[in-house]
């Protein structure tokens, strides 16, 4: 515990908060997906350093005369395997985002959190204000 | 040498990540998050994790760029300067309490890496029973080269199927949120919808002209497609396999749309028989799991299919699987670019609000309460049309 932290990791750590900023302040929603893919690739990237070993080459057999040459010290071919699908599916996904998006500014007329949002509450407000002149009108009927 | 070329590439990752962030024109943000993921494929070769390298390589820098660019033809290109709600900060301006929750958590992460195995270690607790397993027996139980795929179609077959599962459900989200390719709903044009579309039949038309883009689209889109096969059967030998095929494929058409125009690549591929394309995948996959439940095996344990020499009915499973996989990614990656690039561009009033509207006070009779906006009922309107 009494050491330096890896400075690979504080980097990828600094880059996931990043995203994570971006995904936060920014009141686009464009700009929120392109800090969630920032904020992705920098745990994928978490992933695929913890499986690096220094010195150990891509985890694909060295042949020789058609058999592994052996004593090859490999990379973890695990955390490859788990993060290849990961960026596949995060593209697939992140489509469904977008198509969100663009749904969200036909509906509203804009793509920024903070106006959409604004919108929203103007129309509770009406709603309810609506709601509340019909119980007055049902109390009070006018002849 | 290693060290300092992960520096290098580190330097220029963070510096794209707060570009990224600060840019205002999102078609600049956009053009940097292609490059964000191209540096992180750089260094993802450079961590020896190759096949991790080439699927972002194709998703990041390729395929993510063309549909946030797809998605910006249909939204706006440029963030506003000021933001129209009072209450809000301006979008320039540092948002503290964000600012906050980013600190705390990342030196709550910060603090949980000086547990970890330094960088590199042979011994780290990550690389011990589970990667010795595979690292040892891939060769002698299945035979095939590259231990990513062997892991990927094999060991976590399940996995994989999972993984598919989700791809396939993305691209019929996305269908049945922008409507079929084929059906558009056509909202009601406005005058400026009108002017707009013939601005953008000009630019299509200067890039009809473009003799060099075009020229040099046809020469390349063969090799593209060439080179996807070429991903999707040497997957078993080197980096690449069905994934990585699927998205090349799909690279090779979007570029044909993008050159020639979405109403070309639907006329090529259209949109309802892509539909019928899309299912076939995770049907492959899960049908070769039951065939080899049905001869005697395991679901997804290929050994079944020739119980004398086991290696090979591995070497089958995989390549069904792998062909499944590439099927489905192409066809939903396909299907999704043209689901973006299809849909018409309706141009409902930009929305503003002004900050000087006095808020409703509950408790009015209707006819007292303020109208919306007028824009915002026009929408409604379009939105139930």
């Amino acid at each position: 515990m009494n050491r330096l932290p890896e400075w690979h990791y504080v980097v990828v750590v600094a880059l996931m908060m990043l995203g994570l900023y971006i995904v936060i302040a920014k009141p686009n929603y464009v700009k929120k997906l392109m800090g969630l893919s920032l904020f992705q690739v920098s745990v994928i990237m978490l992933y695929v350093s913890m499986g690096r070993i220094t010195g150990g080459t891509a985890p694909i057999y060295i042949l020789e005369d058609g058999v592994p040459r052996p004593f090859v010290l490999y990379t973890n071919p695990v955390p490859h395997v788990l993060m290849l699908t990961a960026i596949v599916v995060g593209v697939a996904t992140m489509a469904v985002g977008l198509a969100l998006v663009v749904r969200i500014r036909e509906a509203y007329g804009s793509s920024q959190e903070d106006v959409v949002a604004e919108l929203d509450r103007r129309d509770e407000e009406q709603a309810r204000a609506r709601e509340t002149s019909v119980i007055l009108d049902a109390e009070h009927p006018t002849p | 040498m290693e060290t300092a070329i992960t520096v290098v590439l580190f330097v220029l990752l963070f510096t794209t990540a707060v570009l990224v962030g600060r840019q205002r024109n999102l078609f600049a943000a956009t053009m940097l998050t292609g490059i964000f993921s191209l540096v992180s494929a750089s260094l993802f070769t450079v961590m020896e994790a190759v096949d991790v390298a080439f699927t972002e390589a194709a998703v990041g820098a390729g395929l993510s760029t063309v549909l946030m660019l797809a998605t910006l033809s249909l939204t706006e290109d440029v963030e506003p300067r000021e933001s129209r709600v009072s209450s809000v900060s301006s979008v320039s301006s540092v948002s503290w309490p964000a600012l906050l929750v980013v600190l705390v958590t990342g030196g709550a992460l910060v603090y949980g890496t000086l547990d970890m195995p330094a960088f590199g270690d042979a011994n780290a607790s990550v690389h011990q029973p589970l990667s010795h397993y595979y690292i040892d027996r891939a060769w002698d139980e299945i035979g095939l080269p590259n231990m990513v795929t062997s892991i990927l179609a094999s060991y976590r077959g399940a996995d994989t199927f999972g993984e598919l599962g989700v791809v396939f459900l993305a691209g019929i989200s996305v269908i049945l949120l922008l409507g079929p390719p084929n059906a558009p709903a056509a909202p009601p044009q406005t005058e400026s919808a009108e002017s707009a579309s013939a601005l953008t039949a000009d630019r299509r038309a200067q890039v009809r002209e473009m003799p060099v883009v075009r020229t040099v689209a046809k020469v390349m889109l063969p090799y593209i497609v060439l080179f996807a096969f070429y991903v999707q059967a040497h997957g078993d030998f080197g980096p690449g396999g069905g994934f990585q095929a699927g998205v090349i494929l799909a690279t090779a058409f979007i570029l044909f749309g993008l050159v020639f125009g979405p109403k070309e690549l639907t006329r090529l591929v259209p949109p309802a028989r892509l539909e019928r394309v899309v299912p076939l995948g995770p049907l492959i996959y899960g049908g070769v799991g039951v065939v080899a439940m049905l001869m005697g095996g395991e679901f997804l344990a290929y050994g079944a299919f020739t119980p004398e020499h086991p290696a090979h009915g591995h070497h089958y499973g995989i390549f069904l699987v792998e062909l499944g996989v590439g099927i489905t990614v192409s066809a939903v990656m396909i299907t999704i670019y043209t689901t973006f690039a299809t849909r018409p561009r309706t141009m409902t009033p930009y929305a503003t609000l002004s900050p000087s509207e006095p808020p409703v006070e509950v408790g009015l009779a209707a006819d007292d309460v303020p109208a919306l906006p007028e824009e915002r009922l026009v929408s409604a309107e379009e939105v139930a049309s």
